[in-house]
């Protein structure tokens, strides 16, 4: 079976985001940019379940601009087989991200789609579960475990109280948490041959899906400070600060 | 304007989280609820202070929650409502997205905060900005944030119950098991204090260290990233981005560096104490108080004072 991974080059996550002057946006410009890394361990289990037989191609898609396809690059060099990039302009919202990702699946037919939970940019957590909608299909978010079976997939997921399972039908939608596993590294030679490996674009204009946001952005800013703490000496002076100062305990 | 709140469930229980969602959606009007599982959450539910209706989905198919058949009854509830709203919890984010596709509209996930019945402010960037955004979709789906809205009581209402029929949907998933963590301390998203640990604590035995101090206070137990990651704790105590989002009145973080990942999940608690061995810890500069020093040996110091 095929496997289709969405992977979305995002800020990196060590990098302290600063909010514009003007309260448009989160400034991006000179930022050093990486794959989300929900999405890297998308791409992990994806070449895993190729590695264990369970998938004969792993496939990864990136939405966005031209240098996307360095996001693509490193999910190859990490084992993806091949790699599409659709051009757009904005970064779209989840909605027609999940309407693209539609035409793609398709094109595509996988049997499997594997995308990270939230991205770390716009924290949505909402572009799995509505390309599921989309489709029709089954849809196991959280996962922290992923076995393929007779023609379903059996996804432990992480839920508030605990861990749950759901089996669901083939084709079906995965979104993978933090502990699904630990992404590898791209070694030198596989990121040399990664360079090799094909990489189609398309335009999203081309696709015919609608892009324009359903929401738009009034004000972005940065939150309230919180006012500098003081160190003390002792737990004894702590606890009568909590006391009598912050009246807390 | 009515709005229809989905209210989660677990171990036969409310959520109270579900009852901020409830809060949430009376700031935008009427308030209807949608509740799965047996007759007794159904009359739970409409206990509820300020709730006028209350959708009882009683059909077997939607006692797990599931995703797929649970959106598919909600797209065919949404005609009457122009809000859908639910806890930003793991039932809210796995259906409501899905039900949001169904119905060509855009989900607002986290809201913290609510303008108007079409603008609301949401946290991005692992909570440092704050997005304030209008949505154009003629119904809004939306998942709030319960440390941002106080719980609804959840006595002293008495809304009319009506069982809601059976919506055909994609037969694709089936529920097959559910492993639930039992604690006697307080729910970590609605606790009134809560001690966290980090990496610093160093083995799952020297966890516990932090028990005497969470009796003591009446907290709940939380814990950083790392602190999972090393199997110290079970994951569901993971407190950050990728975790549970808490705004205790008291936030006691021991071993805890403070990265970003896990700022995101606390920063917003009335007051945060620090204790960490490394005086050039992140977290020092989100900590209202802090103390430079062995976490092992800060615990039981603070336990005797708690006791005079």
């Amino acid at each position: 079976m095929k496997i289709l991974v969405p992977v979305k080059r995002v800020v990196d996550y060590n990098i302290k985001p600063r909010v514009k002057a003007d309260g448009s946006g989160v400034e991006t410009a000179g930022v050093k940019m990486s794959m989300n890394p929900f999405d890297e361990i998308a791409v992990e289990e994806a070449v895993r379940l190729r590695e264990k037989g369970a998938a004969s191609e792993v496939v990864v898609v990136s939405i966005g601009v031209q240098q996307a396809q360095d996001t693509l690059r490193t999910a190859m060099a990490m084992g993806a087989d091949r790699a599409i990039l659709v051009l757009s302009d904005e970064s779209p919202e989840p909605l027609a991200v999940a309407k693209v990702l539609k035409t793609l699946v398709e094109k595509e037919g996988p049997s499997l789609v594997v995308l990270g939970k939230q991205a770390i940019d716009d924290d949505m957590n909402a572009t799995g579960q509505m390309l599921a909608g989309l489709l029709g299909w089954g849809q196991g978010t959280f996962a922290s475990k992923v076995d393929v079976a007779d023609g379903r997939v059996v996804v432990s997921r992480e839920i508030d109280g605990g861990t749950e399972q759901v089996s669901l039908a083939l084709p079906a939608i995965v979104t993978a948490d933090l502990r699904l596993n630990e992404p590898r590294y791209a070694s030198l030679p596989n990121i040399m041959k990664a360079k090799k490996k094909p990489l189609e674009t398309i335009a999203a204009a081309d696709l015919g899906v609608d892009m324009a946001p359903r929401l738009s952005i009034v004000s972005v800013a940065e939150p309230a400070e919180r006012k500098a703490g003081i160190k003390l000496g002792s737990a004894t002076e702590l606890v009568e600060k909590l006391r009598n100062e912050a009246k807390v305990i | 304007m009515t709005a229809l709140v989905l209210l989660d469930h677990e171990g036969g229980q409310i959520r109270k989280a579900a009852l901020s969602a409830v809060t949430a959606a009376a700031r935008l009007g009427d308030v209807h609820v949608l509740v799965t599982g047996d007759a007794a959450l159904a009359q739970a539910a409409s206990r509820i202070a300020g709730v006028s209706k209350v959708l009882h989905a009683a059909d077997a198919r939607y006692a797990h929650e599931l995703a797929e058949p649970l959106a598919a009854l909600l797209v065919s509830l949404a005609g009457g409502y122009d809000h859908i709203v639910a806890a930003a919890g793991a039932t809210g984010k796995n259906v409501l997205p899905r039900a949001a596709a169904l119905l060509d509209v855009q989900p607002i996930p986290d809201v913290v905060s609510i303008v108007d019945t079409q603008t609301f402010v949401r946290p991005i960037y692992a909570g440092n900005a704050l997005a304030t955004v209008r949505s154009a979709d003629s119904k809004k789906v939306l998942t709030v944030r319960s440390a941002s809205f106080d719980a609804t009581p959840a006595e002293g209402g008495s809304a009319p119950v009506e069982v809601v029929a059976v919506v055909d949907s994609p037969d694709v998933s089936r529920f097959e098991a559910v492993q639930l963590s039992d604690s006697a301390r307080p729910d970590l998203e609605s606790a009134r204090v809560v001690v966290s640990g980090g990496r610093g604590m160093g083995s799952e035995e020297k966890f516990h260290a932090l028990d005497p101090l969470a009796d003591a206070l009446g907290a709940a137990v939380g814990a950083s990233r790392a602190a999972v990651d090393s199997g110290f704790v079970p994951n569901e105590l993971q407190v950050g981005q990728t975790g549970k989002i808490v705004a205790p009145e008291l936030y006691m973080a021991f071993g805890i560096s403070g990265a970003i990942q896990h700022l995101a999940g606390m920063k917003d608690s009335r007051v945060i104490v620090a204790v960490n061995k490394d005086p050039e810890a992140p977290i020092f500069q989100v900590a209202d108080y802090g103390i430079v020093g062995d976490l092992f040996e800060v615990v039981p110091q603070l336990v005797e004072e708690l006791k005079k």
